[in-house]
């Protein structure tokens, strides 16, 4: 199937897969009112930076995922190699953060239950939102 | 076509399901279990007895997941022994396997402790059933003594705080959640939920009881509405020991989680796992392993061969609010930093080249990032010590592994 795949020599760290997702995501129409009246929206995609290294990490939708064999309720499950988390039955006590071992899952102040990228599966149609709107072409959804 | 039975309805009888179902589907798969219910996720019992997960969400599979995997299922019914590759039930009926799992948890250990026959409103805290009899007992300021400062003592008294009770907490041991706490992230801890008005008594146990009190060791005595005995869980051993199945601590099985009789598998609680963090068997009783654990039966006993390795202890769990992930063994080289205002604390534990045990507190993103240096037992000579100290980041890997996990490139 496809994924996403990140490519690190070309990833500008601009952060702007951040706000692409986390606007996606969000339920509003578009970025401005996603950000409207001071809301943070959370972005399930994070960009790591180093001395001249970029690179961003979001799920992994492994074959073998530990998220979904370790979640205690059954709110992540698989359907057709995308994993998702449905938000109703999760009760936030973040044994899939203990257990994916890229660090995916998405935690936050602001929100009792995790969030993670399902490929805007449920926002999007599969057609990702940081892919999209990377301007260096780093991030690309590919089958490989 | 094969005749699988399963004994229990918990994480290991479910990964069981689905670990045959991903290798057969056609033989039959009987689930056997003494309680009442569809499939439920053990661990949220506090969240419903807090109110938090209502009864629709406290299943741990869909309402169709039985129907689906084509499982005939047989409530409230108990095992009695395994024989002559048959099962033996309370009822008096039997059921023949070709395949057998044993995935039976375990049960609340309550100690003899003087006078205990006198109290009326006593409990324990394992199962659905369980939690019930204690929310019909509590009210506002219903006095709460509850025996145990472990992970169970402790989600109960979390639950019952939420339902505004008077919660009194006695532990023999001196400290708070020893099975995955340090000395100093315990202390954190208990300020934390004392600072919410459940009270502790450590290093102390019961003397005597009388219908509505304690009376402690230390000299103390507390009167109680209702009491909690959460002192431990012993595994069910039982069905594999009088069988002739060799049982330690728990049921001893092999890498494919066959116990020592032919036929017979066993998965979870009621198991000894081999640590790789320590190097030790134990039981590692924790709904990951159980889940994990009887998939890998599941496989085995449909006939694809498949291990169960890279096993550690590794809980994440909250407590009034304040998180935790731990992972692993604590036995050597300490690095420590800790912030306790804001009650955050970080310790990691290196020892031969490896990272072998983490605590976070308060602070615990991306925790499995650790987590999967445990397991993988991958080489601090392979990472960015500093970057590592600082915080789990995929930074910290060389550019090969980041290529690989991140980019599917292969090198």
């Amino acid at each position: 199937m496809k994924k996403v795949y990140v490519n690190e020599d070309w990833c500008l760290a601009c952060h702007l897969c951040e706000y692409y997702c986390a606007a996606a995501n969000s339920g509003a129409e578009n970025m401005i009112k996603a950000f409207a009246n001071g809301n943070k929206p959370i972005p399930r995609i994070r960009v790591e930076e180093g001395s001249g290294i970029n690179f961003a990490v979001q799920c992994r939708h492994c074959d073998v995922p530990l998220c979904v064999k370790s979640c205690i309720t059954g709110a992540l499950s698989v359907k057709d190699g995308v994993i998702s988390c449905d938000e109703s039955r999760c009760v936030g006590c973040y044994t899939c953060v203990l257990a994916c071992p890229y660090g995916c899952i998405v935690t936050s102040e602001s929100s009792k239950v995790i969030s993670k990228c399902d490929l805007c599966m449920k926002n999007n149609n599969g057609d990702p939102a940081c892919v999209k709107g990377c301007p260096n072409k780093a991030i690309v959804l590919e089958e490989r | 076509m094969k005749k699988y039975v399963i004994i229990g309805n918990s994480a290991a009888a479910i990964g069981a399901v689905q670990g045959i179902r991903s290798v057969d589907k056609d033989g039959t798969i009987t689930i056997i279990t003494d309680e009442a219910y569809h499939t439920y996720s053990r661990p949220l019992i506090s969240y419903w007895l807090e109110g938090k997960v209502t009864d629709e969400k406290i299943y741990y599979r869909e309402p169709d997941f039985y129907e689906k995997n084509n499982v005939m299922t047989m409530f409230s019914t108990r095992a009695e022994k395994i024989e002559n590759g048959f099962v033996v039930l309370d009822n008096g009926g039997k059921v023949q396997y070709d395949k057998l799992l044993i995935a039976t948890g375990s049960k609340p250990f309550v100690p003899p402790m003087k006078g205990l026959d006198e109290v009326e409103d006593k409990f324990t805290f394992m199962t659905w059933d369980s939690a019930k009899a204690i929310r019909e007992k509590v009210t506002d300021g219903t006095k709460v003594l509850i025996i145990g400062a472990g992970l169970i003592g402790l989600k109960c008294a979390e639950a019952l705080y939420h339902l505004n009770a008077d919660i009194t907490v006695v532990d023999l041991a001196d400290r708070i959640l020893p099975s995955i706490l340090d000395v100093r992230a315990g202390e954190i801890m208990q300020k934390h939920i004392e600072q919410k008005g459940t009270k502790f008594i450590l290093g102390a146990s019961v003397e005597q009881f009388s219908k509505n009190s304690a009376k402690l060791t230390n000299g103390d005595t507390v009167d109680f509405d209702i009491l909690v005995v959460a002192v431990g869980v012993r595994p069910n051993t039982e069905l594999v020991s009088e069988a002739g199945g060799k049982v330690e601590k728990g049921i001893i099985t092999d890498l494919h989680q066959q116990t020592t009789i032919e036929n017979v598998y066993a998965a979870g609680d009621c198991t000894v796992s081999h640590d790789c963090s320590s190097d030790t068997d134990k039981i590692l009783a924790l709904l990951p392993n159980a889940f994990m654990q009887g998939e890998v039966a599941g496989k085995n006993m449909a006939g694809e061969e498949t291990l169960y390795l890279n096993a550690i202890p590794m809980n994440a769990i909250g407590f009034y609010g304040l998180h935790i992930i731990t992972a692993g063994s604590y036995n050597g080289d300490a690095d420590i930093t800790e912030d306790a205002d804001k009650e955050i604390y970080k310790k990691l534990v290196f020892r031969d080249g490896l990272l072998k045990g983490f605590i976070l507190m308060g602070d615990v993103a991306r925790a499995g990032i650790y987590t999967s240096m445990i397991r993988e037992q991958i080489p601090l000579t392979d990472v960015d010590f500093e970057l590592l100290r600082e915080k789990p980041q995929m930074m910290m890997f060389g550019k090969a592994r980041r290529e690989e996990k991140l980019a599917g490139i292969t090198h």
